[in-house]
């Protein structure tokens, strides 16, 4: 049973998903979810020790060997985002039942509750699974489920709607282009597993490798720069983030984009290595050179500028988390794009710590949702002394939004600015540091306002958030604060990741075709 | 000519999906544009299906000669098949939830024509802060 964790770290959330639809009220849907998420995460935890102790863990399918069948491969890159998924999506379950009782209607819990639990499904599907296609089928489940999730929040906020329809306009179209890409790739290599994959087109001759492979590449390219709301594909998401319910907007703002980065990791480093990738696709065009490394970090960078910008204007709190958001994406993506191992480092731990801050902060913000019903600027006036553990939160996730030391925003920041020096990249570290600037003028914004700024004389009283609300948004910026000090064990596991994602691809080509290096978890028996 | 003639399946997927694309941006009507994103995702499977295609391909099964004896003839990939069975399957859940979402904006906002809504959400974003 244990040796079928792999697996059953999809399925137990797939079938308890759609079990939770037969179940009613308010309150049963709620302790489902709850015990299926502790129990995901019970795996997760589970997988993170066998991958330390003994490497990589591969699972196939039905025992069907790697080239017919579907394969799960859980290593040092993927542990680290199924560890992310499943704990946010523990907390934020928990977090869930009084923020979603107050913005959701009675009778629809337990679907909400098992759209929650199948986006789930998906988002760890993608994280574990060795195979291209298998990743785009997941990559749909995670998506329509998230739609859903979205448009659920049009009782409080019509604009809910609009965003959702633009999220599943935008999103298909992106799913469509990887979808695209993944055909080029069967094209020329006959194979949709992801290692057999990569040494297929290392094996390609040249005219073949630079025509389809390219077309393919360009393809996946813009497909997964959509899902990872890399600027300026990142329309989708301000409005979705700000309008869904607030803990749809925690789970979906620390897990949903994350996947996509992972993705993006997985493809450009695995599939098509770092040589083809950041060596062998530039051109020349006059005295230009443009390379895959090169768009990536210019993108990031204007993205992390902008929409700095655009988070100033914002006139309320969900939305000026959600501009941030893309900005932080641009950090991830910087760290991904300088192709070091500080870089990558610093880019991998930034997954968890803004999967903690943002998490935490929208959680903060739903907080605020629940007790006064609105989350624009003006109505936090006073917050300090209205909602004080509240308001105290907003601040310490503020801080780590910032990177200020001691908080774990820093410890990503400082890795990413020293990867940028290794590579010789000094106008990034600028861009990374204007972005903490800005990142202190919006944060400033809210806190001004929170701190300082009298309540209104006609303010009604409003007591502390729910407990339950409460312990789960200061578990997630508490964590953030405890990893900013403690940095070591998350800085080691995202090293590890960082030299899986930058040796990996060497490695596969070093195998013999067929053999995945470490012995395939194989079972003759059924699972009882 | 020949890049035409030996390619064609592939320049009408092609086709057939920037037909959907321009749908999709140039159309202010979501159900167009819901619509449009069918087409685009319809060329798509043509394009995977195309591709499984090899000269004088069959289905992949057994025949029988005429002295009862089993042959394979030559047969065309069915894998990508099989793939566009379950891309259809999205393609339709997808525009289930899209066609769901529409008839509620419908509900909410009286209209489907987007730069409408845009009009009506400016609107109420300049009345909540007057």
């Amino acid at each position: 049973m244990i040796d079928q964790a792999p697996v059953l770290l999809v399925v137990v959330p797939l079938l308890a998903g759609i079990c939770c639809l037969f179940l009613r009220g308010q309150l049963l849907p709620w302790i489902w979810a709850q015990i299926t998420t502790l129990a995901v995460l019970g795996i997760a935890i589970h997988l993170l020790f066998r991958v330390l102790n003994e490497g990589a863990v591969t699972y196939a399918m039905g025992n069907w060997p790697q080239e017919w069948g579907i394969s799960y491969k859980i290593d040092a890159i993927n542990i680290f985002v199924v560890l992310i998924v499943a704990f946010i999506g523990c907390v934020t379950t928990c977090y869930a039942r009084q923020s979603i009782a107050s913005e959701i209607p009675r009778d629809r819990h337990h679907q909400f509750y098992s759209m929650w639990l199948l986006a789930l499904v998906g988002l760890l599907g993608i994280t574990v699974t060795n195979d291209v296609f298998n990743i785009y089928v997941l990559l749909e489940v995670s998506s329509l489920t998230i739609y859903t999730l979205v448009a659920m929040g049009k009782t409080r906020d019509k604009r809910a709607l609009t965003a959702a329809i633009r999220y599943v306009i935008i999103g298909s179209v992106g799913a469509s282009f990887i979808l695209v890409g993944i055909g080029y790739l069967l094209m020329v290599t006959g194979t949709l597993n992801l290692e057999d994959m990569a040494r297929a087109i290392a094996a390609l001759p040249e005219p073949e490798r630079n025509r389809t492979v390219v077309v393919a590449f360009a393809f996946l390219f813009v497909g997964l720069s959509v899902k990872m709301a890399l600027w300026p594909v990142h329309m989708w998401l301000p409005n979705a983030y700000g309008a869904a319910p607030s803990a749809v907007s925690a789970l979906i703002a620390a897990t949903a984009t994350k996947v996509g980065i992972y993705m993006a990791v997985r493809f450009l480093f695995t599939v098509f290595g770092p040589d083809f990738t950041f060596l062998s696709l530039s051109t020349t065009v006059g005295q230009f050179t443009f390379s895959c490394s090169g768009i990536l970090l210019t993108c990031a960078c204007l993205g992390v500028l902008v929409t700095g910008i655009q988070a100033m204007q914002q006139r309320e709190l969900k939305w000026i988390l959600a501009y941030s958001s893309v900005g932080q994406i641009g950090y991830m993506v910087i760290g991904l794009a300088l192709v070091n191992h500080a870089g990558l480092t610093g880019g991998i731990v930034h997954l968890l710590n803004h999967a903690l801050i943002k998490g935490g902060l929208f959680m903060a913000a739903g907080c605020v949702v629940f007790r006064l019903g609105s989350q624009r600027l003006e109505d936090l006036a006073g917050l300090s002394k209205r909602m004080p553990i509240t308001a105290a939160a907003i601040l310490v996730g503020g801080l780590g939004l910032i990177g200020f030391p001691l908080t774990a925003g820093f410890i990503s920041k400082w890795y990413l600015v020293s990867g940028a020096f290794e590579a010789g990249l000094w106008p990034v570290a600028a861009v990374l540091l204007t972005g903490s600037l800005f990142a202190l003028i919006y944060v400033w914004r809210v806190v001004e306002v929170m701190y300082f700024t009298a309540p209104p004389e006609n303010a009604v009283k409003v007591r502390e958030a729910p407990l339950s609300m409460l312990i789960c948004t200061w578990i997630l910026v508490g964590g953030s604060v405890v990893l900013g000090v403690f940095a070591q064990p998350t800085v080691a596991l995202a090293e590890h990741a960082a030299n899986q994602a930058l040796t990996g691809h060497a490695q596969i080509l070093g195998l013999r075709p067929g053999a995945s290096g470490d012995d395939p978890v194989v079972h003759d028996e059924v699972v009882p | 000519m020949s890049l035409f003639a030996t390619h064609a399946n592939y320049w009408f997927a092609i086709l057939i999906m920037m037909i959907g694309l321009y749908g999709i941006i140039a159309k202010r009507n979501l159900i167009k544009q819901a619509i449009a994103l069918g087409i685009f995702q319809t060329g798509i499977f043509l394009f995977y299906v195309s591709m499984a295609v090899i000269n004088g391909g069959t289905v992949p099964v057994w025949f029988l000669d005429e002295a009862g004896k089993k042959y394979a003839g030559p047969y065309d990939n069915p894998l990508p098949h099989c793939l566009m069975l379950t891309a259809i399957v999205v393609s339709v859940s997808v525009f289930a939830v899209a066609i769901a979402i529409i008839v509620n904006i419908k509900h909410a906002y009286g209209t489907i024509e987007e730069d409408e809504i845009l009009n009506l959400e400016a609107e109420a974003a300049a009345g909540s802060e007057a």
